[in-house]
């Protein structure tokens, strides 16, 4: 039995799409590089245009590859233990997805513990405090900074309570569309499914509604507003990126359930697609504490 | 299903691929390659032709420090020069080669038919010249390269950088995309590719070390990402991270760019260990002494990298707790890598020795990184740190551990499984040529840089004070002989590929593993069904 799983692993032929993703990444890397720097010189470049077009090329690549794959597989040359290999793959991406956050959050967590303290004077630092900034007060969140921004703090209740518990349910519809899937109920998968892509939607719209509320003259939390703007916007920034990119996942897969595709022995790219949403949702519930609670 | 449908279905399978082999030629074979052999031999040329490229821009700097004064360069120039020639060696020479290894070698030494994401393989490849293609090009810009040490530390890279920051982030990004892809491929593959019968226990060395390395790639490139992307956001979008004015930090840069950047060393020099722990049981006759604690040795080397990394900043002001705690986790890996060392020279005690090309490079790298290993361990000590730290000395103990360390095992590696890649035997007289120039002129290169930190000559610049003046032109002429002395190797190698003495399939009588049991060459597909294992 075991050998006959080795005698089957699928190796594909040559395939022009990973040199189409290259040059897509090329495309938005440099685009991306040249849009910052006009930016900053606020002239007008190229870059944001080769951004789009890298980003048409990746949609491209994706698209093909995919259907590559999706129709090697239905076509029954992936073995379970090709399978596994697929399993193993996205586990480690998502691993790898859980470092990055792990940057951001050590950022925060360096900035409240450590450096913020530090700048009010605490632990050895009271020459710090006295000489360079002796009117700061270190409180968190850093209303006022040392160099004297001042912002106001995102409450927790009111949007992102809501989206907490938005982001919750979608996580246990995401898994009754997965129970859905073992007992093949199709109409189920579809209800439980679509609830979540619903449900992800509203959140990033929700998302969208806070950020403008920051950045009105009311709240005045911006970027630039000191490291607590810096810490929310991009722990809820790419937390936000990340659920985009699993809402795409998850509609990728929604129109293959349409289309008939998965059955409850094959599912790799359904199953991922929801690991990869609970993820975003442990990581948001983290998110909720540190950044919004406490 | 019988063995004789199982047999012809192989042979289908076989002949099915035999038709892809032979539909692609030219350069589209490289870039629409799925081949784990194919990919492996682009990563080991791009990693030999970025070792050239770093290794230039090198020269330059030698050549401005071969005496005091100011002759060839600009101090800004020259700053950008060690910048781009330390993202180069480690980014770009010394991890894709070790990649290219882990291609060619690993599927053949577990008995895989190819690597386990084969499509996924080609793009980790490809995107990288692209990587280094933007930061390169940054030279021709007309901020110039970036000039912020390959460390990047803020503010130089935030505050006071130069217009091509966002040039170098992106190239970075692309970089640590690259680096996660062929990790994750790597981890895939051995967990899921294996043979039947061969057990982790069973694994080569080789195998283990490139399986430990691949998790440190993927819990730390991110991090990586991480911290350049804050770098990005404080240059150009007004966040804080690092300035303090905002209530960040620019020690926090240090600290977040150091867990990166600790277990990149160990990235580095683990698949090392790997190769020698291969080659020297080859050319000693006996079995790798110690096998079990060769692979506990390297995980706690790997676990113990993520515990380590403020002893690269020892002079910043930490509390005096961090301070020792640091400094004493530091040299418990002094303890793991003893018993690495303690096992190759147990494992060529009475063994029946020969010297050949690979086995040379090997001790070579026994003896070196123990050096380098040395004064790591006394850069590990806080108190002496404040008198070491940003100093030649620094400079000699990292070079001494990545290129007698690293990059020597990376040429035992190389002449080693020549024959196997090309089919063709190395020629032995330039080989040895390769080696001795190489020996004797690394030592005079980095051996002086010792007393030159000692003696209080600061890294990173372009002048220096006059009595450093005879140990620097030693340094240089020692490092012009290094680098000429590479070509010697390139020499050997496209003499190898074009002919030269047809190899047998096992050209070592001492070599062990799955490797050996295919033709020289390897055949385009290696194990579609997998060998048995006892």
């Amino acid at each position: 039995m075991a050998t006959k799983e080795y005698e089957n692993y699928y190796v594909p032929a040559q395939s022009h799409w990973p040199i189409v993703g290259a040059v897509a990444l090329f495309l938005i890397a440099i685009g991306a590089a040249n849009f910052v720097s006009n930016m900053n010189n606020e002239e007008s470049g190229v870059g944001g245009y080769l951004v789009i077009a890298g980003i048409g090329l990746v949609v491209y690549m994706l698209y093909g590859w995919f259907s590559n794959v999706i129709n090697e597989s239905m076509s029954g040359k992936y073995s379970h233990q090709m399978d596994n290999s697929f399993r193993q793959g996205m586990s480690w991406f998502i691993f790898s997805e859980v470092m990055f956050f792990a940057a951001f959050f050590g950022a925060l967590f360096y900035a409240r513990t450590l450096s913020v303290p530090w700048l009010g004077g605490a632990g050895n630092n009271e020459m710090t405090g006295a000489v360079l900034w002796p009117e700061f007060k270190a409180v968190w969140p850093l209303i006022t900074t040392p160099g004297g921004t001042e912002t106001t703090q995102m409450g927790w209740y009111g949007l992102p309570l809501i989206n907490t518990v938005l982001l919750l349910t979608s996580s246990i519809t995401a898994h009754f569309a997965h129970s859905a899937l073992a007992k093949d109920n199709r109409e189920g998968i579809k209800l439980w499914l679509g609830l979540t892509i619903v449900l992800g939607v509203v959140f990033l719209f929700f998302q969208v509604q806070e950020y403008a509320h920051g950045y009105s003259e009311e709240m005045q939390l911006y970027l630039t507003s000191g490291i607590y703007g810096s810490t929310f916007y991009l722990l809820t920034g790419f937390h936000g990126m990340h659920v985009t990119l699993g809402t795409i996942m998850l509609i990728v897969v929604f129109i293959r359930v349409w289309k008939g595709h998965f059955s409850s022995t094959n599912a790799f790219a359904f199953e991922a697609a929801s690991w990869y949403w609970h993820f975003v949702d442990v990581v948001w519930v983290i998110l909720f504490v540190f950044v919004y609670v406490i | 299903m019988t063995t004789e449908n199982i047999a012809t279905e192989q042979s289908d399978h076989d002949s099915h691929d035999e038709h892809h082999d032979h539909k692609m030629t030219g350069v589209k074979r490289w870039l629409y390659t799925t081949n784990h052999k194919d990919i492996g031999t682009l990563y080991l040329w791009f990693s030999f032709i970025m070792l050239l490229t770093g290794g230039a821009l090198a020269m330059v700097i030698r050549a401005e420090l071969f005496q005091p004064g100011l002759q060839i360069v600009e101090p800004d120039f020259f700053n950008q020069l060690t910048t781009v020639h330390g993202l180069i060696m480690v980014f770009g020479a010394i991890m894709p080669a070790f990649t290219g290894f882990a291609n060619w070698m690993l599927p053949m030494m577990i008995g895989a038919p190819d690597m386990a994401l084969p499509r996924m393989n080609n793009w980790s490849f490809w995107i990288l010249p692209f990587a280094f293609g933007i930061l390169l090009s940054s030279f021709f810009m007309e901020s110039g390269a970036p000039n912020f040490g390959w460390t990047f530390y803020a503010p130089l890279s935030t505050t006071f950088s130069n217009g091509s920051t966002a040039f170098f982030v992106f190239a970075v990004h692309i970089m640590g995309i690259s680096s996660i892809m062929g990790a994750i491929n790597i981890v895939v593959t051995i967990m899921n590719l294996r043979a039947p019968g061969m057990t982790y226990m069973k694994m080569p060395l080789f195998v283990w070390t490139f399986f430990i390395t691949a998790y440190l790639l993927i819990a730390v490139m991110p991090v990586l990402a991480g911290v350049v992307t804050m770098v990005l956001t404080d240059t150009y979008f007004g966040t804080s991270f690092f300035d303090a004015a905002g209530g960040g930090d620019p020690v926090m840069f240090q600290h977040i760019f150091w867990f990166f950047g600790h277990p990149e060393v160990y990235i580095m020099i683990l698949p090392a260990f790997g190769i020698v722990s291969t080659i020297i049981p080859a050319f000693s006759r006996k079995k790798l002494f110690g096998y079990a604690s060769m692979v506990y040795a390297t995980s706690s080397i790997a676990l113990l990298s993520f515990i380590v990394w403020a002893h690269h900043m020892f002079t910043t002001g930490m509390p005096l707790f961090g301070e020792l705690f640091f400094m004493y986790c530091t040299m418990l890996i002094a303890v793991p890598t003893g018993v690495k060392v303690f096992n190759w020279v147990a494992t060529m005690w009475r063994g029946s020795l020969t010297f050949e090309t690979p086995m040379l490079f090997s001790i070579a790298f026994v003896i070196l990184f123990t050096i380098g290993g040395f004064s790591g361990l006394m850069l590990a000590m806080t108190p002496v740190d404040f008198q070491y730290h940003d100093t030649y000395f620094v400079v000699a103990h990292f070079h001494y551990v990545l290129v007698t360390g690293s990059l020597f095992s990376i040429y035992a590696g190389a002449y080693y499984w020549l024959p196997k890649w090309t089919g063709h035997m190395y020629s032995d007289a330039l080989s040895k040529w390769h080696f001795w120039c190489s020996l004797i002129s690394v030592n005079l290169l980095f051996f002086p840089m010792h007393f030159l930190g000692l003696a209080g000559m600061p890294r990173r610049i372009p002048d220096y004070a006059l009595q450093f003046a005879d140990f620097n032109k030693w340094v240089s002429i020692g490092g012009f002989a290094f680098g000429l002395s590479q070509l010697i190797f390139l020499v050997v190698v496209i003499k190898c590929i074009r002919g030269g003495e047809k190899a047998a399939a096992k050209p070592w009588d001492g070599a062990e593993g799955l490797e050996w049991e295919v033709a020289s060459p390897a055949p385009y597909h290696t194990f579609s069904t997998p060998p048995k294992i006892d």
